[in-house]
Parts: C-alpha cells; structure tokens; sequence
C-alpha cells in the first residue's frame, strides 16, 4: 500500500519536472516559449481610470494583434487581460501569477503608477516585457527603472512641464496645486512645479486628496482662499473629471484658471466642450491629426463607440512594434526583444519617429493643443485645435538628467 | 481679512459651512442607525448599502423613468423602505433571539451582496447626476460662495431630523417605540403589537438612509463604493452619540462634521480619521456614549 | 470502557486528522501553484489566530488586521531598508504585532460584545491612518521589492518552492502553539470564560488577565502570518490594514468554523481559492458570493463547514453506539 502511494508521488513529481523543463527548451532557430506569444492587458476595468485603459487597452491590443493576422512566424498570438482595481498587490500578483503559470511574455498598459512600478519589479524578477501605455509617474524610467520596463506614450514629465510651460507664457504664472495622494500626483506635482518656476512663474501651495475622492469642494475652496492665478490638477481621469465639475458649481472657475496637468480626450468628452473650453491641454495623440490616425481611430470607435485617447492607441502602437521585433529577431526572449525595440526607429499610426532610450523612456514628438468652444466644434469628437508641436528633445527629461540607477553604472 | 492661527477667517468659515453639510449626512444616517440599533438591538452594518441604494436609485428614476429629482425625493426612500421591510421580515427576524454579533455579521454580509451587485452592473466610476434646475446657483455669503443646493441640504435635513426626533419624543407612537425598546413583551402584553413597530423601525431606519442618498445624489459622486466609504465613520458617530439616543446621533453628526471641516484646515490629512480617535477616547472613558445609557 | 474507547478514538481521530494534513501539505506544491499556496497558508493562520480570540474565547475583533499589517510593515522594512535577514526580519515583525496586542488589549479588554468590536475597529482605523501617514509604510504605492534574501545564510528564499517549506514549517508551529494553548489548562479557563463570564468571575478566576492573554497571543500569531506573507509577496500595502481585512478573517473562521480547530484552515483556503478563481470570471460579483456565504452561514450554518461535519459524524456514531 504505502509502495505505491510512494511511487504515484515520485511518478508524478517526475512528470511535473519534466513538464517544467520542456516548457522552457526552445528547439530550432525559431525561439518562441511555449509555443505561442501570450501578451497581459492589465488595467483598471472598472474603476476612474477604466475610460483611460480599461476595455478599451484591450480592443486596442487585439486590433494590433488581428494587423498580424493573429500570428507572428507561425505561432498564434493571444491576449489576455485582467482588472488590477488600482491596487498595486492585485496587480503585482496577478502579474506574477500570469508569468508563472500562463506564460505570460509581455505585460501593457497598466493605468496607475502604483500598480505599475509594482509590476515593473515584477517584470524585472522574472525577465519579461513590460511595456507602460496607462501609467505616468516618471519615476518609471527614473529611480524604479529596470532594463525590462519600457514607458511608451507619455510621462508626468512631458504633460506638467508642457502645459505648465504653455500656462504660464499666456499669464498664469501663480500656481496652487490640487494633488492626487500617491506616486502619479506627487510626481505630476514635482515634474510641473519644476517647469512652472523655470517659465518664471510661482507655486503658493498645494492640497493632497486621496486617490477617487469623493467631494473636492474642501480641496477647491483652500485653492480658492490661495487667490493664485492658476490652479494645477495634478490627477487624472475621474478625479479630474470631478474637480471640474465641482469648481464650476462652486463658481470657482470664473476668477480662477483650472489647468488640467493630465487631461484625456475622454475626459474632455465627459466634461463636455462648455465646460472645458479654452483648456490647454498636452497629449501625444489625437484622433484627427492625420489620415492614419483617422483611419485607426474610426476603426476603434467601430468596437468601442469612443475614440481612442493616447494611452489606448499607445497600447495599439506598443504591441505592434513588440511583434514587429519578434519578427525580426526570431524569438520572444524578454532581453532579445527589447534590445531589437531599443534599436528601432518606431513608427505606425500612433508614432513617428520614436525611439527607446537606454533607460527605458519612449521619446516622441508631444502636442500641446487647446479644447475648442462649442461655437468651433464642426462634428463629434472635434474638440482640439493644435497650438504647437514639442519635438521629443523638449518634451522629456533629457537623458543626462536621469536619477535611473542604469544610466549611473554607465 | 482676519487670521486665526495663520489660517484666514474666509477658509475657515467656508470650510466650517462645508463641514455643516455633511454634518447633516452624518445625522440623518446615524440617525436611522440609532433607531434600528435601539430598537431591534442589531448594528445594522447595512445602512451604507441603503443610503448607496437610495443613491443609485434616483440617477435611475432620473435615466430610467424620466422621474426628476422632487419625484425621487418623495418615492425613493419609499422604495428603500419596502426593500428594508424585506430584508427584515426574510433575515433579521431570526436574529433578535441570538448573539447581536451575528446581526452585525448578517448586515455584513448583506452589504457586500448589494455593493457587489451594484458595482457588477454600474462599475465603479462614478454616475453623474446634475443639480436639480431650482437650485442651480450660488448665495454669496461673502467669505464664500456657497451653492444653493448644499444650503436646500442643510434645511431638509435638518427639518427631517427634527421631525423625526419630536415624533419619537412628543407623540404616541413614538412613545409605544420607546415602551417597546425597554420592554417589548410588556408592551406586547398591552395589545401593541411589537414585530410589526419592529419591522416600521428598520423601514424607517433605512429609510432615512435612502432619503440621505437622494439628497447626496447631486453633490457626491454617486458609486457602489459610497456607503463603505461612509458607513464605519456613521458608525463611530452613533457610538460617540450613544447607541440608541436620537438627540445623541443628531448632536454629534452635526458636531463632527464641523469638526472636520476645522480639521480640513490645519491638519487636511486627519480629517478622515478624527473620528475614530474621538470614538476611541470616548469608548475609554464613557462607552456608552455621550448621551446614552448602559444597556 | 465506553469513556476510555471514545477517547482513543478521538485521539485516533486527530492523529489521522494532523498526519493527513501534514502530507497534503507536503506534496501540495507537486500540484498548485506555490504562490498561491503560500497566500492560503498565511491567511489560515491568521484565522487561526483570530479563531483563538473569536471561537475560544468569544471576543469578536474587529481590527485584527491592524497586527496583520504591523507586522507585515516591520518586517518589510526591516529587511528591505534596514538589511536584516529574512529570519530575524520576521521575528522582528512578530514581536512588534505582540507588542501592539498589549497596548491595545490592555485598552479595550474591559468592554464587551457589540463595544468590544467597535473599539477594536476604531483603533484599527487609527493605525491605518497611521501607515497611510508615515513615509515608511511608502503610503498609497505600498513597501514594494522586499528581497527575500536567505534563511539561516544558506536556504535561498527567491525559489518559491524552498520558501514554501519554510512558510509551511512556520505554519505548522503556529498551529501546534494554538493547538497546545486551546487544550492546556489556560485553554480551558478561556472556555469557561466564553460559555459563562460571570460563573467564571464567580469561581475566583482574573478573567481580564485570562483575556488579555488570549488577546496578545492572539494578535501576535497574526503578526507571524502578516510577517511571512511580507517575505513571500515582497511587498506590503495598505490594503492589508484596511477593515475589509478584517472582515475577511471574520468570514474565514465563520465559514469554517468558530471554534473548531480545523475550522478556520478550511476556511482560509476556501476563501483565498474563491477569491482567485472567480476573480477574473465574474469580477466584482466576488464580493457578492462572499457576502452570500456570510448570510447564509450566519442564518443556517452558524457552526461552519467543520463545525457541521463534526455534529453530522457525532450524529453518525450516536446513532450506531445506540
């Protein structure tokens, strides 16, 4: 009796292993584990910033996919995707979880910065891709860079340095922040306070809110009792969303000037064009800039009835190229790859032009744009009018700035 | 402008005048609270899910059935009522005989089911709902400008907050509710029938909550999310208050929501949990509460 | 002879029971996914712990995750920025859960019933607001890269599977220390506290001494649970301090079984499994399962999975005997 129960366990301890070690053999030239490329959708489903990702990161990312015809050198593509809920250990779990178990090769999108840092750890203990399109913190590729995080579409730097600058030139120049309590605010927060003092203007204080707050009206009146010029929203999706709403019943917005430091075209759809008209806003895509993207987007809107705002065709953009080099270098080895991806010059509907730098930072040219009234909206969804292009130079942290531990080594 | 301790007069009033207004959520909701707990003897952990259901609710009739924001006022806390009915006649009854602790843990339970199902069908983001057309406007109060519909908020609610507490205290059903609470099965004994005023309590209870949802309907962001976010600050209110005295819930909702709102000023990050360590203290020193009485 | 055959079957009973469970725990690894084995050990333990308070002592807490959470933050930042290895780290960490349960049992321990809870959950509140203050704790983002580090100089952590061991050894003494405490002597005052309080008084017992023991011990072993869960996730966030936590273990010991030795351990591993299978098949409507079980258990199966199977063998065999 116990003889066979002894060998039953060693039997299958034996297949187990086995199991294990073929999973990771990689016969021929063609390296692809597992036999399929598997690509992670982890973002925010439900929550504030389910409009910024959400189902929408995941349509997108399916879109990428099907331009391949589902495969790439023969092996089939799939996309997964899962709801962090804004936490970082639901996400940083199922993260872990998905490389593990699923085989898992690239991670995208990954709205809030907390989660993504988490994430990015996680990426970086197991050796995967890990490509940003939802999150901003800029400490992404800053004190929590790793080699295998790349942080695609924007950063904290790039939109509070754009728009704080642009704020500033046309008269803003005193400032009082309403903040988001955690990495994305604060660092939204830092990145803009840096560029608002070097146009020349002045920050006379800021309040913190926690993450989905659900009244701002204390927050806005301590910015209104800082009679400053300009008050800064050093947050995003609904939390923006709700300030706004909540400073126009509160009539704050008629003496005071509310500049968004992460604004979103769904946002501005939300809010509606009254509401928001005359904002300044700094993205690096919009849907009717050119023919490409309006033949993207309109196809987007075809499946999700929106169209698609910067993080989604990001997602879009990043997994096209993550194919692209799988294709050109033959395998879907995670430092393979982004080696390939950090030679590349990037382009599709979303980028021209892009290249990945050593520390993991996307650099693109950045738009800063200003929301048009409803007297100058012609058609659904006209709602921006470009004021300037930023060349990549100009937009992001230059590289000898870096506080990314990578870059010291060098 | 005149300063106090560096802070102005203006942001502190504004912030006082705001702190007023949920002061008068944390009433009504600790109001019903403290009926239900005085009454039925079970800490209704549920009252969130009732207020968020009132809530929720009027953004329904609004979408839903083209019912307006008076409608809602008025049918709302009747259809939360009805529902309370339900849920005590189907699960509570079966508790009075038993360890309150379960009452507590059944309300638990009976919180994460209906805020599951609400954020199952309407997620988490938030559903918008405008200020109703009377009241869209501000009064200006001079170091503020405060919109009409929170001072509606402050009048209604302390209109039904009196109204509540002078039908406990002054009349006759209010006082067959007191008689039943001390001894139910004398009162029993007069003819006056004690399950049914039980079932009344916990309707009216919720009741109270639905209508605190109608009313915050225009200025909170309406979520699944927003009773949990509320009900265990609710909680400390009734138990600072005294668990089961109506002035206790009404006195010190008011109070602490002025209390937060002076803590919004000088130390913002506390103003969460000011709460808890009032609770904390008072639990040490006096647990019955400030106005209640050992049971 | 009936008595002395009873007993040695009972005694039967439980050596099959422990051995039963200590293969399973053994060869588990061979079959699930040891992350996920690991998260289910340190919550059974955490709700064995709780259980020791709620089911042997009938004190329902509700903020115990506030040891949960100490311990699990002390550890992390003991290891992670003060360099201590993982061992000591976790040590550290209970110790500090232990010494939390003195001051907070010595405030509370007075009060009962619907109070004793309430204050509870309020100096919870408190100690989360706390962690969301304080730099240390990493706020809103969390405690993130604890590296795990090697055990005793020479067992490398960073392999799940070597740290599975580990968790489970360390599970295993949690569990023998409960096991022990329950049907020693002091156990048996705490019973006799939790069936009649007064009687207890009356027979001459310091019943507040007995309790704030419980308390301690209590809150402790929930410390060691937080502590171990830091190292094995190398992260700790405030979710673990929040009241929904809490309430968590609540239902893990009443779905179980309050009371029971076993009953919490089931209760832990049903919840955690639940959780992670239907959390991207039905997503939110989790929560609404679980708030199903309590109601359902609460209103008909308040003695819990094992507490039924218990009455239902008992049931069994007086049937036979007679």
């Amino acid at each position: 009796m116990k003889s066979k129960t002894i060998n039953a366990l060693m039997g299958c301890l034996l297949l187990f292993a086995t199991h294990r070690v073929s999973a990771q053999a990689k016969p021929g030239n063609v390296k692809i584990s597992g036999d399929v490329v598997k690509i992670g959708v982890l973002s925010d489903m439900s929550g504030l910033y389910s409009d910024i990702g959400g189902q929408g990161s995941v349509v997108a990312a399916q879109m990428a996919v099907d331009t391949f015809g589902g495969k790439v050198l023969g092996k089939p593509v799939q996309v997964v995707s899962a709801d962090h809920q804004n936490k970082a250990d639901i996400g940083a779990n199922k993260a872990r979880e998905w490389f593990d178990t699923q085989g898992v090769d690239l991670i995208v999108d990954v709205p809030n910065s907390g989660v993504a840092i988490a994430v990015s750890k996680v990426a970086n203990e197991k050796h995967r891709a890990f490509i940003v399109s939802g999150a901003g913190s800029s400490r992404l590729t800053n004190e929590d860079c790793n080699p295998y995080t790349i942080h695609y579409v924007y950063d904290t730097y790039a939109t509070g340095g754009v728009t704080g600058r642009a704020v500033v030139q046309h008269g803003g120049n005193s400032w009082f922040f309403i903040t988001a309590d955690y990495a994305f605010g604060h660092s939204l927060q830092d990145d803009t306070t840096r560029a608002v003092k070097a146009a020349g203007g002045q920050v006379l204080g800021s309040v913190l809110h926690p993450l989905s707050a659900s009244d701002f009206s204390s927050y806005l009146l301590q910015a209104q009792a800082s009679k400053a010029k300009v008050i800064g929203l050093a947050n995003a999706g609904g939390d923006t969303i709700n300030t706004i709403k909540t400073a126009s019943e509160f009539g704050i917005n008629k003496k005071q000037t509310l500049a968004g430091l992460l604004v979103y075209i769904t946002d501005i759809n939300s809010l509606g064009l009254q509401a928001t008209q005359g904002m300044y806003v700094a993205e690096s895509f919009y849907w009717d800039m050119n023919d490409e993207t309006r033949k993207f987007s309109k196809a987007f809107q075809a499946k999700m009835g929106k169209m698609p705002n910067m993080s989604q065709a990001g997602v879009y953009s990043s997994v096209i190229q993550y194919l692209k080099a799988i294709q050109a270098t033959g395998s879907d080895d995670a430092d393979v790859v982004i080696k390939k991806l950090k030679e590349t010059t990037l382009n599709d509907a979303f980028v021209k032009n892009g290249k990945i730098r050593a520390d993991g930072r996307m650099v693109h040219d950045f738009y800063l744009f200003q929301v048009k009234s409803p007297a100058e909206s012609k058609y659904p969804w006209d709602y921006y009018k470009l004021v300037s292009t930023i060349t990549a130079d100009q937009a992001f942290q230059p590289l000898s700035e870096s506080r990314c531990p990578l870059m010291k080594s060098k | 402008m005149t300063e106090i301790f560096g802070i102005s007069l203006a942001a502190l009033l504004g912030q006082l005048v705001l702190g007023l207004v949920n002061g008068c959520f944390y009433a009504m909701l600790s109001l019903g609270l403290s009926l239900i707990f005085g009454m039925l003897n079970i800490t209704n952990f549920a009252h969130g899910a009732f207020y968020m259901m009132g809530a929720v609710f009027t953004w329904i009739a609004l979408n839903q059935f083209g019912l307006g924001y008076w409608w809602a006022l008025l049918l709302v806390p009747i259809v939360v009522a009805i529902l309370g009915v339900i849920v005590e006649r189907s699960m509570l009854q079966w508790l009075y005989k038993i360890d309150p602790l379960y009452g507590l843990l059944l309300t638990f339970g009976l919180t994460l089911v209906i805020e599951g199902l609400f954020r199952y069908r309407y997620g988490v983001s938030g559903l918008p709902y405008s200020i109703p057309e009377s009241f869209q406007g501000a009064l200006d109060l001079g170091f503020m400008f405060l919109p009409e519909y929170r001072a509606w908020v402050v009048c209604a609610s302390l209109l039904v907050c009196f109204a509540t507490w002078v039908i406990i205290e002054w009349t006759p059903l209010g006082a067959y509710l007191r008689a039943a609470t001390e001894n139910p099965r004398l009162v029993q004994a007069f003819g006056i029938n004690v399950p049914v005023m039980i079932t009344i309590t916990y309707a009216v209870g919720v009741g109270l909550a639905g209508l605190a949802g109608v009313l915050a309907a225009p200025v909170i962001q309406i979520s699944p999310q927003m009773g949990s976010n509320l009900i265990i600050v609710v909680f400390a209110v009734v138990v600072i208050g005294g668990m089961g005295s109506i002035l206790g819930s009404i006195v010190t909702g008011l109070s602490l929501g002025l209390i937060e709102g002076m803590t919004k000023v000088f130390y913002p990050q506390a103003s969460d949990t000011v709460v808890f360590f009032i609770m904390a203290i008072v639990l040490l020193i006096r647990p019955a509460g400030l106005f209640g009485r050992e049971r | 002879m009936k008595e002395r055959t009873a007993k040695l079957q009972g005694a039967k009973f439980r050596i099959v029971g422990y051995s039963l469970l200590l293969v399973l725990g053994l060869v588990a690894p061979f079959v699930g996914y040891p992350v996920f084995l690991m998260k289910a050990l340190c919550f059974a333990l955490f709700a064995c712990a709780f259980n020791l308070l709620l089911g042997y002592t009938g004190l329902l807490s509700f903020g115990h995750a506030a040891f949960f959470a100490t311990a699990a933050y002390v550890t992390g930042y003991m290891v992670k920025v003060k360099g201590m290895p993982p061992g000591l780290g976790i040590l550290t960490g209970t110790l500090v859960a232990v010494l939390l349960g003195i001051i907070i049992g010595s405030l509370v321990i007075r009060r009962q019933g619907i109070y004793f809870a309430m204050i509870t959950l309020a100096l919870a509140q408190l100690v989360y607001f706390i962690f969301w203050q304080a730099k240390f704790t990493g706020r809103d983002d969390g405690l993130q890269g604890i590296p795990r580090g090697h055990l005793l100089w020479v067992i490398n952590l960073q392999n799940d599977w070597t740290l599975y061991y580990v968790v489970f050894a360390i599970f295993v003494f949690g569990f023998f220390l409960i096991r022990r405490t329950i049907h020693s002597p002091f156990g048996q005052v705490l019973k006799a506290i939790r069936e009649n309080e007064p009687r207890a008084i009356s027979l001459g017992y310091d019943v507040n001494k007995y309790k704030t023991l419980a308390f301690v011990l209590s809150a402790g072993l929930a410390g060691l649970a937080g502590a171990t869960k830091a190292i094995v996730f190398t992260f700790v966030t405030l979710t673990d301090a929040e009241w929904q936590t809490s309430g968590e273990v609540v239902l893990m010991t009443l779905l179980g079984g309050m009371g029971t030795v076993f009953g919490p351990i089931v209760g832990a591993f049903s919840i955690v499994t639940l959780q992670n299978e239907l959390a991207d098949k039905v997503g939110s409507l989790v929560n609404v399962i679980m708030g199903a079980i309590f109601i359902v258990c609460v209103l008909l199966f308040r003695r819990g999975i094992v507490g039924e199977v218990i009455a239902l063998y008992e049931r069994v065999v007086g049937k036979r005997r007679s």
